[in-house]
């Protein structure tokens, strides 16, 4: 047991852990900071959070990553206002022209990235193919990281049989390799025949965001069941559960907020595989259809014969998803290491 | 300074720094020592007052964090540490200085083999091989009084109790028969009974070489027990020293003073003395006072105190002090009363009526019967292994309480004690309905309790409520003090959210915190005002019984002191029950009415406090409190040493289940036969194959209770 463990971030605690934990000392200092919770009724969450990013941004790597990450998602926000050609399927120019990027000048040029085989500007549907991405990884991270951890805490708190059967359905999901399952799912639901405009070909145009989410949601579920079979040992849960608290308040109101910081890190690797998922369905034909500016789906269409005649079509889309990948990793592994500090 | 001339530990002026961020912090400041050859120095202190960073510096070791700062002094047999390299001090820990760490499941190796471990020291320390590392270790074991050694040096740590892993830290500390040797709070995590043993393993060890022993702890108790002189630190600063008799007769700091004032001693209760307890906390590293560090804190604080930093003033009797008011603390400890006529009680100036003992005596509990449990059972199932499987073997459950019957009237506080792995925790559990019974009664106020919290009604759950061990986790961290209070109020007393608003900032001022302190989050608070904050939650609900299961282990022995008032404070107030669990057997003898002390999921003695410290005893009790370090040197009893093998409660023994390790076992008839309860006076019962009056001659010797003075 150290007699003074001085924790760099925060002053306050410089206590010892161990046995005979005494009076924490906690310095009025901290304190100056709450005086504006009365006005505003700020939870810890919020409060966690603007420490998470403050941490964020506090290392060279994850700050790099976290800028980055963001500079695509303002891309795939604004994507239309952005790129100079805004239809990505604008056939109008030359054919395979060369970049005209000039780092030394910092110059754009006509046509930044080229153009590829039918004349279409590289630089507007790599700029354009971001929103997409952002859509079908995030929103399928998201509703696998909502479902997923419903359902790991729900077979974390319950326990027992109904923790048993589940947990044994989850590891059998685990266990098909996921670029497997995609393809099979994707193949299959795409072969069915559904009326235009209907409920289901909605769910079909939707398929890889689809497949992302059932991939992901069993392998977030046993992240949150191990967080919270950790928290539901804690005391302040048996004291809700003395004062007859619902088993949906214990869940939400006492177990949820504490294992959300371990569902921020999952959340954010999740994102980085669905990411380079997405692509990969992308370049195997499985994921969105041509002529639409997929980052993966143009990789795709000018490898082989073409690259040798366009180079540049097929670079900047790989590129492209290289540096987010790594800058999703990056903020990732931040978000990681911030949140084992304990924000 | 007893022995030699020349210290073996000489240090002076040393002052230890750690980094935080771009500054550096003296964390231990203008350290002194002087340590000779076979002498125990005792090293006390609140927790974060520096006494482990004194440890790893008196060892040269400090993480890269810290550093001892130029100027200090540090000489070990003659040589100064400080201008030592690694590879030297390396070579000096491998034999010559030695440390014993609190947690010796963390310090040992899981996945080598004891035996293994301890003589890769003595190869590290003396080049010592094979047969004869084997030879010396085995002998070093029977030295350290551990049963079986050559089996034990075969097993991997985790198969061995928490007791028998500290004898082998501590062998593996003395095995290169070291000249110095640190022990940093080596029985902290265990129980009194094995604690005792460890304490008469080190005396005994120590007597028999020539070994300096700097000897860590909290708990004054085991101080005044084992060593002969001590330090007292205080904020990084040394604030008295001095031999252990003189300093307990006539402490000189009036830290000091709180210390030892804060623990209860036996026989003292609650009806007959408030505990003292010291105000506030350490003062912050950033921002140390000038004047004297404890001014904050102090009932004795002047002017002086606060503008001029006193020096460490030596005094006739070889000791030191550093207070400009010594000799007034000397003044107000004399008799008659050896507590200060200044409130040091908690965070409000209570004036010193209030701070009188509690006028209720034992027949205020009233005759209602609130709770009865009867024959209370409670198994867990055990998994079959794959061969009872393939056989449809049952496997046999663990019995945790077996058959357990208890009584508690309104008001009264039944305390229940016993070692871990007794069951108590258990048995509160099962009474709260956190774990369904697997048989037997509860009633509360006549009325059947249903098993599980899940079946009861509000009413019922609004008068069982319970304050839990760690402070760290009864609170959520994410709800803030104000949102843990109303919420028992608007689920369980119906209140609308103004009007529970209202009454949980009465709550904390119940239990003496600010109305400010609704907005603060568990984060934010020391360890003894999260466990005021939980007190106010468990008595929101105006609760009948209150199940306290080890509320103040976790706390230093100051802050134990202010909750221990506050359950008594509280108690008189609301008229509320208590099943107040603790393995702190001077803790329980204050706050109890009765007792109840239990082993292995049985109780076997069961009577009021006061009868329950003196003879007749059932020899388990016997030996809980013949183990009991407690804090007065003059103190000496004779020490019944419990094997630290408590056996499994999935295989109980046979007949007596304590005749496995009980010092007055008759014969053959405690293997056989469950012993019978024996009826003494005033509803004492004893379950023990001795008759009464016979227990009672053996154990004459043995008393606690203030009944005798």
């Amino acid at each position: 047991m150290a007699g003074f463990r001085i924790n760099e971030q925060e002053p306050r605690r410089e206590d010892t852990g161990g046995r005979d934990e005494g009076e924490n000392r906690s310095c009025p200092q901290t304190y100056q900071g709450r005086g504006e919770s009365r006005l505003m009724p700020s939870s810890q969450i919020s409060r966690s959070l603007v420490n998470l990013i403050r941490t964020l941004l506090r290392q060279p790597q994850s700050a790099v990553g976290t800028a980055l990450a963001l500079f695509f998602f303002l891309l795939a926000l604004f994507g239309t206002q952005l790129a100079p050609y805004p239809n990505p399927n604008d056939q109008s120019h030359d054919v395979r022209q060369s970049p005209t990027l000039d780092f030394a000048k910092l110059q754009l040029g006509e046509h930044p990235f080229g153009t590829d085989r039918l004349g279409r500007d590289v630089y507007s549907r790599v700029i354009l193919g971001a929103s997409s991405i952002f859509r079908i990884a995030g929103l399928g991270t998201l509703v696998s990281v909502i479902l997923g951890s419903a359902l790991g805490l729900f077979m974390g708190y319950q326990g027992g049989w109904v923790d048993e059967i589940l947990g044994r359905v989850i590891d059998a999901t685990l266990a098909i390799p996921a670029l497997l399952l995609a393809l099979v799912l994707v193949g299959i639901i795409r072969n069915l025949d559904f009326e235009a405009g209907s409920w289901q070909a909605g769910l079909a145009d939707n398929v890889v965001l689809l497949v992302i989410a059932v991939l992901y949601i069993p392998i977030v579920a046993r992240v949150a069941r191990s967080s919270t079979l950790d928290i539901r040992t804690r005391e302040f849960v048996a004291a809700a559960e003395i004062r007859g608290e619902s088993q949906a308040y214990i869940i939400f109101r006492e177990i949820l907020p504490s294992v959300i910081p371990s569902l921020v890190v999952e959340a954010s690797l999740r994102f980085s595989y669905a990411i380079f998922l997405v692509a990969s369905l992308g370049f195997l034909g499985f994921g969105a259809r041509p002529p639409s500016p997929d980052w993966g789906l143009m990789v795709n269409e000018n490898r082989g014969g073409f690259y040798q005649l366009t180079p540049w079509a097929l670079e900047f889309p790989a590129l492209a998803i290289a540096v987010l990948v790594i800058a999703v990793n990056l903020m990732s592994d931040g978000i990681r290491r911030a949140v084992q500090k304990g924000v | 300074m007893t022995a030699s001339d020349r210290p073996l530990l000489d240090v002076e002026g040393l002052t230890i720094s750690y980094r935080v961020g771009k500054t550096w912090l003296p964390a231990v400041r203008d350290f002194r020592l002087q340590l000779g050859a076979g002498e125990i120095i005792g090293l006390v202190g609140e927790s974060g007052c520096g006494k482990s960073t004194v440890a790893l510096a008196l060892m040269h070791y400090l993480a890269g964090n810290g550093r001892v700062e130029s100027g200090g002094k540090l000489h070990f047999a003659g040589e100064d540490l400080l201008a030592k390299s690694n590879a030297d001090m390396r070579r000096l820990w491998a034999k010559r200085i030695k440390f014993v760490p609190q947690n010796a499941s963390a310090a040992l190796n899981p996945s080598i083999r004891i035996g293994k471990q301890v003589m890769e020291v003595l190869k590290a320390s003396d080049g010592i091989e094979g047969a004869a590392a084997y030879e010396s270790m085995i002998d070093m074991f029977h030295h350290v009084n551990l049963v079986d050694p050559e089996r034990v040096a075969e097993r991997y740590p985790h198969e061995l109790s928490g007791g028998m892993q500290q004898r082998v830290t501590i062998a593996m500390a003395l095995i290169s028969n070291p000249e110095l040797l640190i022990m940093d709070e080596p029985t902290t995590g265990l129980d009194v009974t094995t604690e005792a043993v460890i304490l008469e393993l080190v005396r005994d060890l120590i007597a028999q070489r020539d070994t300096g022993v700097i000897y860590i702890t909290h708990n004054l108790g085991v101080v005044a027990q084992l060593c002969q002189r001590v330090l007292v630190l205080y904020a990084g600063e040394i604030m008295e020293e001095a031999d252990v008799q003189a300093l307990f007769e006539e402490p000189h700091h009036p830290y000091t003073l709180g210390l030892i004032g804060s623990v209860p001693k036996p026989g003292e209760s609650k009806h007959t003395v408030r505990l003292q307890s010291i105000s506030g906390n350490p003062p912050s590293l950033r921002r140390l006072p000038g004047g004297c560090v404890f001014a904050e804190r102090c009932p004795l604080v002047v002017d002086l105190c606060r503008s001029d930093k006193p020096p460490l003033e030596s005094l006739p009797g070889d000791r030191l002090v550093r207070c400009h008011r010594w000799e007034d603390v000397d003044a107000v400890v004399q008799p008659p009363s050896k507590s200060l006529p200044i409130a040091m009680e908690g965070d409000l100036p209570t004036p010193l009526s209030e701070v009188a003992p509690l006028s209720n005596g034992l027949g205020r509990a009233s005759p209602i019967t609130l709770m009865r449990v009867t024959d209370l059972q409670k198994q867990f199932p055990v998994a079959p292994t794959a061969r009872e499987a393939l056989r449809r073997i049952k496997p046999t459950p663990i019995r945790a309480v077996d058959g357990v019957d208890l009584q508690l009237r309104a008001g009264q506080t039944l305390g229940l004690v016993g070692e871990s792995g007794s069951g108590k925790t258990t048995l509160a559990r099962v009474i709260i309905g956190l774990q369904e019974r697997s048989g037997g009664k509860l009633e509360l106020l006549g009325m059947d309790v249903r098993n599980s919290v899940r079946e009861r009604s509000e009413d019922v759950l609004s008068k069982l409520q319970m304050i839990f061990q760690n402070p760290q986790n009864s609170l959520n961290p994410y709800l803030s003090v104000r949102q843990a209070i109303v919420r028992p109020l608007i689920k369980l007393r119906g209140m609308a959210p103004a009007a529970a608003d209202a009454e949980a900032l009465t709550l904390l001022e119940r239990v003496n915190l600010r109305a400010e302190y609704a907005d603060r989050y568990p984060d934010e608070l020391s360890g003894g005002e999260k466990q005021r904050v939980a007190i106010a939650r468990a008595f929101a609900s105006e609760p009948d019984l209150i199940i306290c299961d080890e509320p103040v282990s976790a706390l230093d022995v100051s802050v134990q002191a202010a909750v221990l008032n506050l359950l008594a404070q509280l108690q008189e107030e609301h008229d509320s029950a208590y099943l107040f669990i603790s393995h702190n057997l001077s803790v329980v003898g204050y706050l109890a009415d009765a007792i109840a002390v239990m082993y292995l999921g049985q109780l076997v003695e069961v009577g009021e406090a006061r009868e329950l410290f003196q003879p007749p005893y059932h020899p388990y009790t016997e030996a809980l409190v013949s183990a009991l370090p407690v804090a007065d040197p003059t103190h000496k009893t004779e020490r019944i040493l419990l094997s630290d093998n408590l056996p499994s409660a999935q295989n109980l023994p046979s007949g007596c289940r304590f005749h496995t390790r009980c010092p007055r076992k008759i014969g053959a008839v405690c293997e056989t036969d469950a012993p019978p309860w024996r009826e003494g006076e005033a509803g004492h019962r004893i379950r023990c194959h001795i008759p009464l009056d016979e227990l009672e001659a053996l154990q004459s010797d043995l008393v606690l209770a203030g009944g005798s003075d």
